[in-house]
């Protein structure tokens, strides 16, 4: 009897052991690093930015304030990756939808042709909400700027099925404009690790 | 004689059947390449944008519909299992009588569905009533 305690003690503390193993409790900062003037490491950080989403409401870096979110590229019109990437992003959004401290953010490398009314019904048909998931639209060159500093890409090539082309990245952001994490968004099973790597963002103080 | 009688009948039995899962592989390859990306590797589609194919009443109600979307696209509302859905899908007009024939048998017998194994000659048939605009539904 003493005997099957110890061992089950023994594996639960094997187990655990693994866990932590496996799990990192931070994550990295992504990205180049500088050295500022006081010595201190300046990190890779998401520049200011300010778009329109699909209640026509400013979406910029305050609307993120005190919280992490997921950014991705896409366009409505899109034949290859974006449903599937967007089929990621709604399995994140189903998983997290309840935790405030999360927030989606899905930028149209079509700005063009994605107008406020088109990411509007876009919206509306994966049944998701503005307050949880902006898509948003805005000038063409800024949002290809600022897909640089998401370590994604996203220009107009009209050899590239539907005239855009862009990566079905998935990319974790946290509060201090830091990247965190990312994925590709149409591996399910790398969108797996990226959920657990979202918690243990969420999980920290 | 008789033994080499029940061989042939294995070999042809052995032969028929692996023609037959060719076919789907065939089907299958076609649709990862073409259809995946929309209508996703388990047929479910994308909620309020894009229709499943797993468990889809189309597929029963409207077969002789289905050659002409492959080829043609689809403009305009669509109603799938009580839903309706309005995203335009793009014709792909690359793909052979033959193969549009494969990838609906790979779709008619995958991810639940049970539907029959349709025919060249019918796709053919449905697909020249396409090239005349006559849509059947
Ligand atoms: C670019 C995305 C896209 C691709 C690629 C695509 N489809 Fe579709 N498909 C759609 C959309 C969107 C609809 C619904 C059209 C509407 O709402 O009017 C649809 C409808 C259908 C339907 C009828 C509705 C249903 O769900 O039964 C069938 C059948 C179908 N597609 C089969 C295919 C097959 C087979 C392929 C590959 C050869 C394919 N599709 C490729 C987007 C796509």
């Amino acid at each position: 009897m003493r005997v099957i305690f110890i061992l089950s003690i023994v594996c639960a503390s094997f187990l655990m052991a693994c866990q932590s193993n496996l799990r990192p409790e931070t994550l990295p900062i992504l990205g180049n690093k500088d050295v500022g003037p006081n010595g201190d490491t300046i990190y890779h950080t998401i520049p200011d930015f300010s778009f329109i989403d699909q209640d026509s409401q400013v979406v910029n870096n305050a609307s993120f304030a005190g919280k992490a979110y997921v950014a991705d590229f896409f366009f409505i019109a899109c034949p290859t990756i974006c449903p599937k990437t967007s089929k990621q992003m709604l399995r994140i959004h189903d998983h997290f939808k309840d935790n405030p401290n999360l927030l989606l953010l899905a930028h149209s490398v079509a700005p063009k042709y994605d107008t406020v009314a088109a990411l509007n019904r876009y919206a509306r048909n994966l049944g998701v909400e503005s307050k949880k998931w902006h898509f948003v639209t805005g000038d063409q060159a800024k949002i290809y700027e600022i897909a640089g500093s998401y370590f994604s890409i996203a220009q107009e090539d009209p050899t590239a099925p539907g005239g855009f082309d862009h990566s079905g990245r998935l990319i974790l952001v946290d509060k201090n404009r830091h990247v965190r994490s990312f994925c590709d968004g149409t591996d399910p099973e790398d969108v797996d690790r990226f959920m657990l790597d979202i918690q243990t963002l969420l999980n920290e103080k | 004689m008789r033994n080499k009688i029940i061989v042939l009948c294995f070999a042809i039995g052995v032969f028929c059947f692996s023609c037959e899962t060719q076919t789907y592989e065939h089907g299958k390859l076609l649709y990862t390449n073409f259809c995946e990306n929309c209508h996703m590797a388990d047929g479910t589609g994308l909620k309020g944008l894009i229709p499943p194919l797993a468990g889809a009443d189309f597929l029963k109600n409207s077969p002789e519909a289905v050659p002409c979307i492959i080829r043609a696209g689809y403009k305009g509302k669509m109603t799938v299992n009580g839903k309706e859905y309005d995203t335009e899908m793009a014709g792909i007009e690359r793909l052979t009588e033959f193969e549009i024939t494969n990838i609906i048998n790979y779709i008619h017998t995958s991810w639940g569905n049970n539907l029959p194994i349709v025919q060249h000659p019918d796709v053919r048939e449905q697909l020249k009533a396409c090239e005349k605009n006559t849509k059947p539904f």
